[in-house]
């Protein structure tokens, strides 16, 4: 989890392009969202895809968005909780 | 004081019909024109309705005499344009100065984009008829050249407003004696790339779309073109026209909330219909019918919602969306809605919003639910809202 | 026409940006293409904001601000961006990944930055801007379409002040396709003798050029007098007959323009035309701006930049001037461009 959030912070600012910002600059609990790192909801769109391109896990409604990526820490478990099970 | 400009001919193609008679004849019968995707391979193809005109390329390249390789979005609008002259009466346009504005998003994209998945393969092996036409300007310049139009030529691409905003600025020009005839509206074919563009923005509904209906999930794209001849008062008189309408009011706004949302309470919206309305020298009690631009998006139905129940408070007139028959035509939106509201007046008609059952919670007006006719209509109002915040609003009135 | 420019400000291939000297340092380029120099745009654009931004989106929003502080004018009344191509680099990243990807997982920016009222859009989302809004993408004629519509506007709102632009972008596959139709040299040349060493084809240019027009001319940089555009002319008389007709129209006869500014592009299909308007003019300071642009739909945009800081400075510097008239005093400036042979434009500019 710990070693999946680091990555999903590399991953944000890179799809995201937020130069501005390195990983470490990102808490594991921080809201993305409107205050803290101030994601808009064109990032919400773009995290969707990250999720699908990276971790082959959908997000059909976007109305699921706010709670999904409320944190690099919700987007984790719900990566965990949703991605497929790794063939035998 | 200055010229108004007259309807004095009107074209359309769409999901619902290749003329007038048969759009106004599905309007008439509550036949939608959204199905399956037919016209290209995709892999949304049995996922995602769309609104497609029911005519191939071939048929009307063939019916226009021109090459079956030409953009969609040219042949579209060149067969709608020459409906729009061929009811005009006017026998000879070149006569007058006459201009054409168009409005378009898409412009020759339906074959860039072919071209495109050559080009990445094989660089020098991409057929160059495929990309020449794809910029906006060139279906304007293939339809201008097309009927002979050389005094005023130009494009528009504001997003879903474009022919709006042509029809606009088609107006002013007739206004300030620039120009004595204008066609005026715009063209949109179906592409991939839109299709794709929408889905990636997640607002396209799986299911044919539900315009102001609690329940929407989004819209349908749509493809088709609309146009109007607007001409003076000079060319009415000297031409014996019989004009149709005249366009009583027009205002461009910009919401400057959010590149693609609307604002909630739809500022832009609220301003553009208001401006329009103080332009015609009308109250809100004076219209009669609303041409929304209802897509079924969560966001724009709530919004447009929201600001027409600001503006008409406890009176909001008839109103409805016919993006519920034709799917979102995008650049075209505004000009074959404009066509549908001149022929209210004209026919005395007005539209239903199909597939409406639930009330949306935040206003109380409904859309109307069956097509009416004998109705006393004066005055319409027609909206068109696009993306970049442009948010533009036309009325037309009887004469 | 009764249009006034009260500011405005160019991103080009030259250094006319974080320069406020007119044409004082000389870019060369060798080859093709000329390329528009980008400024630091720290304290100009947020880095939140940035962040989606492509070339041609990032020179509008910092072409528009400056024009924007230098007209003193914090909210325009309305904003008009004129661009034959639009968002190709967004417009082409998508298209790619559409076909890569085989449509799967599509990044929603880039469709959303492809389409043309992007720049008029986001400028109005920055400067807060609810007024008036559109976009002309009409080929050659895309900042002259502008010009016409804020010319209406002003006519009815002459306390207005309007932010009209024009702006196209090269990206190297925009490049590679239009060189296919032969628009641009085939061998590689200096900018700096294009215009000396004519064959066929032209070198491919960027950049953006946004004014703040309004209808009151106190502290105006100049005036718009009046503009014409001739679509598709048979021949170089037509060109020259709708020429003679405008100066008419405008009280004026040849020996009265004082500079003669023309889209010279050393493409010996269309120099023909040029050198034929410029016989016209034996009398007036004859300058070319198209080695230092570039060939672009909107260049014209530029040159109402270019003739404007000569009206301003009451100067002609050297690297435009092909012949200087010897007058001291710049009254009267007329452009002459065309774009292709296709589209025709004169724009006549006045003191």
């Amino acid at each position: 989890m710990e070693q999946l959030m680091q990555t999903l912070k590399v991953q944000i600012i890179e799809a995201l392009n937020l130069r501005h910002l390195k990983p470490e600059d990102i808490k594991d609990d921080e809201p993305l969202f409107v205050e803290g790192v101030g994601l808009d909801s064109i990032d919400a769109l773009e995290l969707i895809v990250l999720l699908q391109q990276h971790y082959g896990v959908k997000v059909e409604d976007p109305s699921q968005g706010p709670q999904i990526f409320r944190s690099v820490k919700s987007m984790a478990e719900y990566i965990e909780n949703n991605k497929k099970p790794q063939s035998a | 004081m200055k010229s108004k400009a007259y309807a004095a001919g009107l074209g359309v193609i769409s999901a619902i019909g290749k003329d007038l008679a048969e759009n106004l004849e599905a309007l008439k019968n509550h036949q939608a024109g959204i199905g399956p995707i037919t016209l290209f391979e995709s892999i949304h193809k049995n996922k995602l309705p769309v609104g497609e005109v029911k005519v191939t390329n071939e048929k009307l390249a063939s019916s226009l005499k021109l090459p079956t390789t030409l953009t969609r979005t040219a042949l579209l609008g060149i067969h709608a344009v020459k409906e729009a002259i061929q009811s005009s009466g006017i026998p000879e346009l070149r006569k007058w100065r006459c201009g054409i504005i168009s409005g378009t998003t898409v412009g020759g994209m339906d074959k860039s984009e072919q071209y495109y998945e050559t080009f990445m393969r094989n660089e020098d092996s991409a057929p160059l008829h495929q990309i020449k036409n794809h910029e906006c300007g060139k279906i304007t310049e293939l339809i201008a050249s097309h009927f002979q139009i050389q005094d005023f030529i130009s494009t528009i691409n504001t997003a879903c407003s474009s022919s709006a905003n042509s029809i606009m600025l088609g107006s002013k020009l007739i206004a300030n004696d620039q120009l004595d005839i204008v066609i005026a509206g715009g063209t949109d074919a179906l592409t991939r790339f839109t299709l794709n563009g929408f889905n990636s923005l997640m607002i396209l509904d799986s299911e044919p779309c539900r315009p102001f209906d609690e329940t929407r999930k989004g819209l349908n794209l749509g493809e088709g073109a609309g146009y109007i001849v607007l001409v003076s008062e000079k060319v009415l008189e000297q031409e014996k026209v019989r004009p149709l309408a005249i366009v009583s009011g027009y205002a461009n706004t910009n919401d400057a909330f959010h590149q693609t949302a609307s604002s909630p309470e739809g500022r832009g919206s609220f301003s553009a219909m208001k401006s329009a309305l103080e332009m015609a020298n009308l109250m809100p009690t004076d219209i009669d019918y609303i041409n929304l631009h209802g897509t079924g998006t969560q966001n724009n139905d709530s919004s447009e919602g929201i600001a027409v129940e600001r503006l008409f408070g406890e009176n909001v007139p008839k109103a409805s969306s016919t993006k519920s028959f034709t799917g979102h035509t995008l650049g075209a939106s505004g000009g074959i809605e404009a066509v549908y509201s001149i022929a209210s007046i004209q026919s005395k008609v007005v539209y239903p919003n199909l597939r409406f059952n639930h009330q949306m919670s935040e206003i109380k007006f409904a859309p109307l639910k069956s097509f009416q006719k004998g109705v006393e209509v004066n005055h319409v109002m027609s909206n068109s809202f696009g993306f970049g915040g442009n948010c533009s609003s036309l009325t037309f009135s009887s004469c | 026409m009764s249009v006034f420019i009260k500011g405005m400000a160019a991103i080009s291939p030259q250094k006319t940006f974080e320069n406020n000297s007119f044409l004082s340092e000389i870019q060369e380029f060798i080859g093709n293409q000329l390329n528009a120099v980008e400024p630091s745009y720290e304290g100009i654009i947020d880095l939140r904001a940035i962040r989606r931004m492509s070339k041609i989106i990032r020179i509008s929003v910092a072409a528009s601000n400056k024009a924007l502080e230098e007209a003193g004018v914090e909210i325009p009344d309305g904003i008009i961006t004129g661009t034959s191509y639009g968002c190709m680099a967004d417009t082409e990243n998508f298209l790619r990944k559409m076909i890569d990807s085989k449509e799967v997982a599509l990044n929603p920016t880039p469709f959303i930055q492809s389409t043309h009222n992007t720049m008029s859009g986001q400028i109005a989302l920055l400067q807060h801007c609810n007024g008036y809004n559109s976009t002309y993408t009409q080929g050659g004629f895309s900042f002259e379409n502008c010009l016409v519509d804020a010319s209406l506007l002003l006519a009815d709102n002459p306390g207005w002040n309007l932010l009209v632009g024009g702006v196209d972008e090269i990206i190297e596959v925009s490049h590679k396709i239009l060189n296919r139709f032969d628009l641009y040299r085939k061998e590689n040349v200096s900018n700096l003798s294009l215009l000396n060493l004519p064959a066929e084809g032209t070198m491919d240019g960027e950049g953006c050029t946004y004014f703040v027009l309004s209808g009151n001319k106190q502290n105006a940089l100049a005036e718009i007098k009046s503009i014409k555009t001739i679509y598709k002319p048979a021949n170089a008389s037509h060109v020259i007959e709708s020429l003679l007709k405008f100066l008419n129209e405008n009280n004026l006869n040849p020996t009265e323009i004082d500079v003669l500014l023309t889209g010279r592009s050393g493409d010996t299909r269309y120099d023909g035309i040029y050198e034929k308007v410029e016989n016209i003019f034996p009398e007036s300071s004859l300058l070319f701006f198209k080695h230092l642009s570039g060939e672009y739909p909107t260049a014209s945009a530029f040159a109402t930049w270019v003739g404007t800081n000569a009206l301003e400075h009451n100067q002609t510097p050297e690297i435009l001037a092909r012949k200087l008239s010897g007058k001291t005093s710049i009254r009267n400036v007329l452009i002459y461009n065309n774009y292709f042979g296709v589209y025709h434009s004169l724009i006549l500019l006045q003191k």
